[in-house]
């Protein structure tokens, strides 16, 4: 079955731009991509839209679907609301480049900024042995696909331009503390407390766990319960828990 | 085919958060379609409704708060020396008789604390209080934001000794449970609906406060090798079961308080008789 939908894309770039309307197919099936893609062939061949996998692995078509951050690949036409329009927006958090395409060169930054895995002394790369136990935290982190939408949602930086150089965003956030939670990084030995670093330097003390990154996670991770919240009690370990300090000074608790 | 221009007002929230200069030129703050509001009224309203409620009865219902062999949560452990005698119960007027007010403001501070610096509660209350934010991708109304970076937020870091208060705390109100399965006169071996209702309470309250994502660290999430302790690994696993319904056991226990609190003073006011089953 097929009908005419109205679709509201922003076009534009960084000068200004606006909210333009179009009258276009959508078949039975189709995914909010599959439309755009329509737009591009039959009304709008120079609309900018970053895409690529189409099966929601790599992160490319994040946008605002009706004011919520998604990925147009993984939003079915049917479950937006019948016979209303569709407004599709670029990420707002991000500087625009063009149409729904944004600069997210912010999130290599922070990426660069988040010291790397530090290996372990005496245990050369294929030597490395874990017990699943110890990385089944870490491999939920992993599944991040790096859309960004967490990044985007993130009232810190959506919202407050200013914390930008001060704040690493939920996405980084969540690489620190799989970083400490891995079970062989080896960073503490080289002198690098990522606990206390992701409080000082990574901004970790601005999120207020809101649980918006949660919210958008195309990937399903529980990025507030298990990686934000976590790192906020390993900080506090750190920083604020003069029994923890205590015990780790006497030797009765390991770091 | 155009359906907006940069609209006048863009002008007086340009450079701050989604208008800020570079990012895509839209007027609105938002464009939610869905019903975000509806959530953070709900949550205001159900944390107003407590508050309201506990705050009558932890200032005026000391007269109220033990109808044998029930006590309220509000008043247990009664530390003051003008707390009802609560045949065998925590009435142990440890600040003694100068304290006037009334003994649940004693009490009531841990609690309090606790869920006040509750990571569940900071996000319904930042939410529905202070919009910030008020829902997922809708602008909030501050020019700053600091988070809890600063005081006073930055003390929201001393959930965890909370934590280790609400432990007694919830000890004590255990007893309480126990407590009545007693009559009127203290003979044990007797049930009544207020039995059940104080057990349900403190399942709820035990429930709420195994989730917490402080004791979630604290019995193995600090660990970075699971597989070297097995046992609390085990215990790790059980709280995260519990920690995903953190929220809901959030609110279950806060009724169930309140609830209890009803039930004591329904019946120490003589609305009605404790229905008892033996």
């Amino acid at each position: 079955m097929s009908y005419e939908a109205t679709f509201r894309v922003w076009r534009g770039d960084a000068e200004g731009g606006e909210l333009t309307d179009f009258q276009v197919e959508v078949n039975d099936g189709e995914v909010v991509l599959d439309v755009v893609h329509r737009i591009q062939a039959t009304q709008a061949p120079d609309l900018a839209v970053r895409w690529n996998c189409k099966a929601g692995k790599c992160g490319s078509c994040s946008a605002e679907i009706n004011g919520r951050p998604r990925l147009m690949c993984m939003t079915r036409m049917s479950t937006l609301p019948a016979g209303e329009t569709v407004t599709i927006t670029p990420m707002r958090t991000f500087p625009v480049l063009r149409d729904l395409v944004t600069d997210v060169g912010f999130n290599y930054q922070k990426a660069r900024e988040i010291p790397a895995f530090v290996p372990p002394q005496g245990v050369k790369p294929g030597e490395y042995r874990m017990q699943q136990a110890d990385v089944n935290r870490s491999q939920e982190f992993r599944k991040c696909i790096e859309c960004f939408l967490c990044q985007d949602t993130c009232h810190v930086v959506r919202d407050h331009e200013e914390n930008k150089p001060a704040f690493a965003g939920p996405r980084f956030l969540m690489r620190i503390a799989e970083l400490d939670m891995h079970p062989l990084d080896a960073a503490a030995d080289s002198g690098l407390d990522r606990k206390a670093t992701a409080q000082d330097e990574h901004g970790l003390g601005y999120c207020n766990i809101t649980k918006c990154c949660t919210e958008v996670c195309p990937e399903g991770i529980k990025i507030t319960d298990n990686a934000l919240i976590p790192l906020k009690e390993r900080a506090v370990d750190r920083k604020y828990d003069p029994l923890v300090w205590l015990g780790s000074k006497i030797g009765l608790r390991r770091g | 085919m155009t359906t907006e221009t940069r609209p006048p007002e863009a002008a007086e929230t340009a450079a701050r958060g989604v208008h800020s200069p570079g990012r895509a030129a839209i007027a609105q703050r938002h464009l939610r379609l869905d019903r975000w509001w509806l959530p953070q009224v709900m949550t205001a309203a159900g944390l107003l409704l407590f508050i309201g409620y506990s705050t009558w009865r932890a200032f005026f219902g000391l007269h109220t708060s033990y109808a044998a062999p029930y006590v309220s949560p509000f008043y247990s452990p009664c530390l003051a020396a003008n707390c009802p005698t609560m045949k065998g119960g925590a009435d142990w007027a440890l600040f003694g008789s100068w304290w006037q007010l009334s003994p649940a403001l004693i009490v009531l501070i841990f609690p309090l604390g606790f869920r006040l610096t509750c990571y569940y509660y900071r996000k319904a209350y930042y939410r529905s209080f202070w919009s910030s934010p008020p829902a997922c991708a809708v602008a909030e109304p501050h020019a700053k934001y600091t988070g809890e970076t600063r005081l006073p937020l930055i003390l929201q870091n001393v959930h965890r000794y909370f934590f280790y208060f609400a432990i007694p705390v919830a000890g004590i109100l255990t007893w309480d449970a126990i407590l009545g399965f007693r009559d009127a006169q203290g003979r044990w071996g007797h049930m009544g609906l207020g039995t059940l209702v104080l057990l349900v309470n403190i399942v709820l309250i035990w429930g709420y406060t195994a989730s917490c994502h402080s004791c979630r660290h604290i019995v193995g999430g600090r660990l970075r090798h699971f597989s070297k302790h097995p046992v609390r690994y085990r215990m790790w696993t059980w709280v995260s079961k519990l920690n995903a319904r953190h929220m809901q056991l959030a609110w279950a226990s806060l009724f169930s308080v309140g609830l209890t609190d009803l039930y004591v003073y329904l019946l120490a006011s003589g609305a009605f008789s404790d229905p008892r089953f033996f």
